[in-house]
């Protein structure tokens, strides 16, 4: 914890003199690493941000997962069983989201900044395939995607909490669980001041797949059939050695 | 302690699936069934998607199948040719039922038809186990103890199914009977096994002898023998076309699945085998209950994600 208090110390000094010497640079941030490693033993991690100001005002950070096209189904009822019927499907959804500040947007942002840079979970902007859908139909399944979502914590409606030092030094955790999904996120980092966005920064976070694990999953996407082989051959040597070592006994 | 699983993409307790392998180990060793038709249904209770959770189990039950078909090898209780004629029509089974399957995914209708197989094999397999085992306990206690039940129903009926053509003779099973209905029979329970993620044999067996009329001995061996290519071809299958095959949770349920499997053989040659039926049938019944629960009941959450096209 020190040595990581330690380096806090260090990135933020560098960078408030890069801002100090710059002049020009009114919000400077970081990542304490850009790359989450995914392992064997991974259950979730936090993501030290840090960064500075030039001045008063406040931090919102925004992260969100890699964009993906998605099918929600809605069940219905046939006969005495439910079953899937209707189906929609949206593009370009983000599969991780999650907000941060110093204080309550609302008291910063006005409502149509919040929406702009969709801050907050209900400022989300989504798309539907089917643009001809009804304003009730596509609010039931964006109410229905967000609750999913948040059922698997991969969208957070609270907001995290953004420390500032001094209306200059500003660090969170940012935290992924275990189920987060893999690819370049973008951590959005917005500076308010005097009701508008006086500065923004985006950095990159890559959530990937490391080591065993990793292994396991690109060789069953993409060699399958060499995959199941392999998976086969495991099975029968093991049933082979098992009824051998029992036999013994 | 966590452990990541790669296919399932998901964080599970060690433990947890070392138990539940031991747990169904245990069953399997007990009333000498796969236990396939048990580890299915809770792989997907415990949060593993139903699609892996049946790609996964196929390649467990080829080591489970293998060890078990060793034994009976050496003891003489498999017919090679009923067995490599069961095979055949399996592999095409096996095959037809992968190619559903991904069909099924697509439409967003697969954890349906999973469910609606398991309620309707189970219900009806549970409940002929328990009527059978039960009429036999209660035939016992008004019999003279010292006399035999018979309870195997053996061959010698003569009906249409012995006017079929393609006659083939099994010298092991003392059969002379048209090869179509192994065919059938394999074919059936081969798409079967491929949906459901079992080996089969709980409805292979009894097929066999009530349909086939193959001597009781041969039958497990033989089955045993069918399933572990059949499992084989379907681990093949959903690893190249579903890519659904988690070795890493496969291994941890072989572990468990071996170990609880000894323990189960031991214990089952101490305890009596109706009532050791009319337990395995409360179980089966148990499992389909609360399935067929699950499908009846007002769904939590009406909506669900799909698969995206793949």
């Amino acid at each position: 914890m020190s040595a990581r208090l330690f380096i806090l110390a260090l990135m933020c000094a560098a960078g408030l003199t890069r801002a100090a010497s710059a002049q020009t640079v009114p919000l400077v941030a970081d990542l304490e690493n850009h790359l989450v490693a995914i392992t064997t033993g991974f259950t979730g991690t936090d993501v030290l941000l840090f960064g500075a100001t030039d001045g008063p005002g406040d931090v919102v950070i925004l992260v969100r997962g890699p964009g993906e096209d998605i099918t929600l189904r809605r069940k219905e009822r046939f006969g005495p069983i439910w079953a899937n019927a209707e189906s929609v499907e949206l593009r370009d959804v983000p599969s991780f989201y999650s907000v941060a500040s110093n204080g309550e947007p609302e008291d910063f942002a006005s409502f149509r900044l919040r929406e702009r840079y969709q801050i907050g979970l209900e400022n989300l902007r989504l798309t539907f395939e089917d643009q001809r859908l009804s304003a009730d139909v596509q609010s039931e399944y964006r109410d229905a995607l967000l609750r999913l979502n948040q059922d698997r914590n991969l969208y957070n409606a609270e907001i995290g909490r953004v420390s500032l030092l001094a209306n200059r030094l500003f660090r969170t955790e940012l935290h992924f669980p275990a189920n987060v999904p893999t690819g370049i996120y973008f951590v959005e980092i917005y500076l308010f001041r005097n009701g508008d966005v006086a500065s923004a920064e985006i950095v990159p976070l890559s959530i990937s797949k490391i080591g065993i694990g990793a292994e396991v999953y690109d060789f069953a996407h993409n060699l399958g059939p060499l995959y199941g082989l392999v998976a086969i051959i495991i099975a029968v040597l093991a049933g082979w050695a098992a009824e051998a070592a029992f036999r013994r006994t | 302690m966590q452990i990541y699983l790669p296919i399932a993409e998901m964080s599970v307790n060690i433990f947890l699936i070392l138990g539940m392998g031991g747990a169904v180990g245990l069953l399997s060793g007990l009333f000498g069934v796969g236990g396939g038709f048990l580890m299915t249904p809770l792989l997907i209770f415990v949060g593993v998607p139903p699609a892996v959770a049946v790609g996964t189990e196929a390649n467990q039950i080829v080591a489970s199948s293998v060890s078990g078909g060793l034994v009976h090898w050496r003891r003489g209780n498999v017919d090679l040719r009923m067995g490599a004629v069961l095979t055949v029509g399996g592999l095409v089974g096996s095959g037809v039922g992968v190619a559903l399957f991904s069909v099924l995914r697509g439409l967003g209708q697969i954890e349906l038809v999973i469910s609606l197989s398991y309620v309707v094999f189970l219900g009806a397999i549970g409940a002929l186990m328990f009527y059978e085992s039960v009429n036999v306990i209660m035939r016992r206690r008004r019999a003279d103890p010292s006399k035999p039940v018979i309870t195997a129903r053996g061959p010698g009926r003569h009906t249409w199914i012995h006017g079929l053509p393609f006659k083939m003779r099994f010298r092991k099973s003392k059969l002379y009977i048209s090869a179509l209905l192994p065919l059938g029979v394999g074919f059936l329970v081969g798409i079967l096994a491929a949906i459901m993620g079992v080996g089969g044999g709980f409805v292979m067996v009894p097929a066999m002898i009530y349909l086939l009329g193959m001597p009781t001995q041969v039958v497990i061996g033989t089955s045993l023998f069918q399933i572990i290519f059949v499992t084989a071809n379907t681990t093949f299958l959903q690893a190249t076309v579903n890519q659904t095959v988690d070795v890493v949770l496969a291994i941890l349920l072989l572990i468990g699945g071996v170990l609880g499997a000894q323990v189960g053989a031991r214990l089952g040659a101490k305890l009596r085998g109706e009532q050791l039926r009319v337990l395995l049938a409360l179980i089966v019944l148990g499992v389909c209950l609360r399935l067929a629960f699950d499908l009846v009941a007002t769904p939590a959450e009406m909506f669900s994600f799909g698969d995206a096209g793949g």
